[in-house]
């Protein structure tokens, strides 16, 4: 289970975040939505523990992330994956060698061993023709489907996606959010999806939290966000250029 | 009146405070690049498991510069005994050249000129692959992964240099004597014979030591000063073509300055 509780963040002058709880229950997916800017991507970073909140704490299996030691951090690490909104890709690395470098560097197996692992995460995505392929040779759904391969390889607990289907075509975002659902199904692992796709947002969500100026302003189940009566949410939902929330 | 009062207020304010946040930043990296280094040190146990790594980053940082430390060092070699040369034989005492070479070769320029190189061929590639490498969220995807930036990116590099960079100021300095020799022989009428034998008779161990003990000190100020500016990047491309000019200015300065103190220490007083 994910808590966060009560976490404030400011950069600078800027309060990012404003006192923010939220919880997640194990094998949920959670989406939280929100306008560019609004400090979604910052509460995932917080969970992955590459920020420590000004104020409040996040929690991942009743353990504090924040503050917590290198050994530590990489124990709750250890959960979880990240898939990263560009694929974060190490770029002189193919693409089998990408989702194998977790495994490789921490010698989780024998060679034979990693490679079975890695040709079987690659074929639940659908990747079995790129293994060979440079990261530079590959399309930006495809670069994003070996992130979430490298991201499950260690068969983690708990996955963050942060805009995972940004700049794809509807086609692939679908094909995205059908993975983030398999995930789900064969897998049960939690996830945390940060997006501004709506549609997305409402294939794959079991709850939605929408984030304004920093604070949760709803949370709820897809159809409850989708019949909030709260108008920011539904300028947000509907994308209407008329409404509270300045543009 | 006191608008023009409060302006000047306000922009002495806006100096103090630009200057200290300066002050501060350069604090912060300095402290940053220490304990990076020392981060690195640690990391050294896995370096036999790195290995492939290292050799790939020797051939990077290493082999693919010697061309321009060839052509460099011989001239650099050329030149210096040529003023001197041209100076000395009015006097009568070309046969000095040699030794002048040899001298100012080993003690300084081998070291100096290759560090130089090194800086602007490997150094500034080190902190626009890493700075890249940063602001592409590659080193929030390997501290994901639980695997340590400092042991997979930056010890490599780090060993590399301290390995290559001696390395090719042995192959400078051999170099520039004999881009030396060939201006001694055309120009100051010294035959290649008398000019080694003089060569030979002039190298102390002494300055040997020195020497390479300067190529490591500037082997680890450039890959640390290099790396740590592209782990420091953000902003996009603007900060790693930022965090590259800095990487680079930072070395050649702290190669210039450290570069002083290390030949005080071993050739004169302390300051």
């Amino acid at each position: 289970m994910i808590e966060v509780r009560n976490i404030s963040k400011r950069f600078g002058k800027v309060v990012v975040l404003d006192n923010v709880s939220l919880t997640i229950e194990n094998g949920e997916t959670f989406v939280i939505i929100g306008q560019s800017g609004a400090g979604k991507t910052t509460i995932l970073r917080h969970i992955a523990g590459f920020f420590d909140p000004d104020q409040g704490d996040v929690l991942i299996d009743g353990m504090k992330m924040n503050g917590a030691g290198s050994g530590k951090k990489r124990m709750l690490r250890e959960k979880m994956g990240f898939l990263f909104q560009s694929g974060a890709l190490i770029n002189w690395l193919n693409v089998k060698e990408n989702v194998a470098l977790p495994l490789v560097e921490h010698k989780l197996g024998t060679k034979d061993e990693i490679d079975k692992i890695v040709d079987e995460k690659l074929s639940l995505l659908q990747l079995d023709d790129a293994a060979e392929k440079m990261p530079s040779d590959i399309s930006g759904g495809m670069k994003k489907r070996v992130g979430l391969a490298r991201a499950i390889v260690r068969n983690p607990e708990i996955i963050l996606y942060d805009e995972p289907t940004s700049g794809l075509d509807p086609v692939m975002s679908a094909r995205i959010d059908e993975l983030i659902l398999r995930m789900q199904r064969e897998l049960g692992v939690t996830s945390v999806v940060v997006t501004h796709d709506m549609d997305s947002a409402y294939r794959i969500a079991d709850r939605i939290a929408m984030l304004y100026q920093g604070r949760i302003i709803e949370c709820g189940t897809p159809e409850q966000i989708r019949e909030s009566i709260n108008p920011y949410v539904r300028q947000f939902v509907e994308g209407k250029l008329t409404g509270p929330i300045e543009v | 009146m006191k608008e023009i009062v409060r302006n000047y207020q306000s922009d002495i304010y806006g100096i103090f405070s630009s200057v200290g946040e300066r002050m501060l930043y350069q604090v912060k990296f300095s402290g940053f690049t220490l304990i990076l280094i020392f981060n690195t040190f640690l990391q050294l146990r896995y370096a036999f498991s790195k290995r492939r790594e290292i050799i790939k980053q020797m051939y990077v940082s290493g082999v693919k510069s010697m061309m321009v430390c060839s052509i460099v060092a011989l001239f650099g070699g050329m030149i210096l005994s040529l003023h001197s040369g041209v100076e000395l034989k009015k006097w009568g005492q070309q046969d000095v050249v040699p030794i002048l070479m040899i001298n100012v070769m080993n003690k300084e320029m081998g070291s100096f000129l290759t560090a130089i190189i090194l800086t602007a061929f490997s150094g500034a590639a080190m902190a626009a692959e890493i700075g890249t490498m940063k602001v592409s969220e590659e080193i929030d995807a390997l501290e994901m992964m639980s695997i340590n930036p400092v042991k997979y990116l930056v010890m490599p590099r780090i060993v590399s240099m301290m390995i290559m960079l001696p390395t090719l100021s042995i192959y400078t300095i051999v170099l520039g004597v004999f881009g030396g020799a060939v201006v001694s022989y055309f120009q100051l009428g010294l035959t290649f014979e008398d000019y080694y034998h003089r060569v030979y008779e002039s190298i102390w161990l002494k300055d040997m030591y020195v020497g390479l003990l300067k190529s490591l000190v500037f082997a680890v100020i450039i890959s640390s000063i290099s790396c740590a500016n592209g782990l420091m990047a953000q902003n996009g491309a603007l900060g790693v073509g930022r965090a590259t000019r800095i990487s680079v200015v930072s070395s050649y300065l702290m190669v210039l300055i450290i570069g002083y103190f290390i030949t005080s220490l071993f050739y004169g007083g302390f300051m």
